[in-house]
């Protein structure tokens, strides 16, 4: 299992390279990408503020939840912070099990729950100042599924 | 001594990310009713509970949780990564 909490980017493309390889009850791989995007076409940048300590410890317990609930092979959650473009990814959580059913499910899981129960906190720049972004009811109501 | 930390909007109302207080409060809910009482920056903060959540050394909790052997008590909006 791999979490990492960077402000750097990271290569999408060299961590699912090498995530979930090399072992026999792998079949499946499912790769979640989250990217900077920009609803009002006004937006400059987004600023992503963190728990330092709590962030990787709940993310940490979810990956866990996720493994043990979908007895995945591996999982990784990677997610930056500080402030980022349009267009720049933001996080990605990807799972290895042996079908795909259980990689898929367990990447929305960690999705839902990295949402509204790891410490972040969006914040848009845009021409008139700043503005935080509001959670959604919509990603709490996410959770009751699980 | 119990360490108190602010996050996102919260951070910016009272104007400060970390302190640390004496204080006597039982819970949660006591700790931010000294806080109010303070200075209005608190409580315009604090002025509602339900738009705000609270985490004990790192771990999410409620308002009505007791404070005993909490060594860090942090503050902030509903979470909004991902």
């Amino acid at each position: 299992m791999k979490i990492s909490v960077q402000a750097a980017p990271f290569d999408l493309g060299a961590e699912l390279s090498e995530f979930g390889t090399g072992r026999a009850d792998v079949g499946a791989v499912v790769s979640f990408t989250g990217i900077v995007r920009d609803d009002s076409g006004q937006m400059h940048a987004l600023e992503l503020e963190h728990y330092p300590g709590m962030t990787e410890a709940a993310i940490t317990r979810i990956a866990q939840e996720a493994v043990e609930r979908w007895d995945l092979a591996d999982a990784l959650v990677i997610h930056r912070h500080g402030r980022l473009a349009i267009g720049e990814t933001i996080m990605m959580v990807a799972t290895a099990a042996r079908h795909r059913a259980a990689a898929f499910e367990a990447a929305e899981f960690l999705m839902d729950y990295l949402k509204s129960r790891a410490p972040f906190w969006k914040k848009e720049h845009g021409p008139g100042g700043t503005s935080w972004v509001e959670a959604k009811d919509t990603d709490e109501a996410a959770l009751k599924r699980w | 001594m119990i360490d108190v930390l602010y996050f996102a909007w919260v951070r910016e109302r009272i104007g400060l990310p970390r302190e640390t207080l004496e204080t006597q409060a039982a819970t949660v809910a006591d700790l931010v009713t000294e806080l109010k009482a303070r200075e209005p920056r608190y409580e315009a903060a604090f002025a509602d509970l339900s738009a705000l959540r609270v985490a004990l050394d790192q771990e999410l909790s409620e308002f009505d949780a007791p404070l005993k052997g909490v060594r860090e008590v942090a503050f902030f909006p509903p979470m909004t990564g991902g």
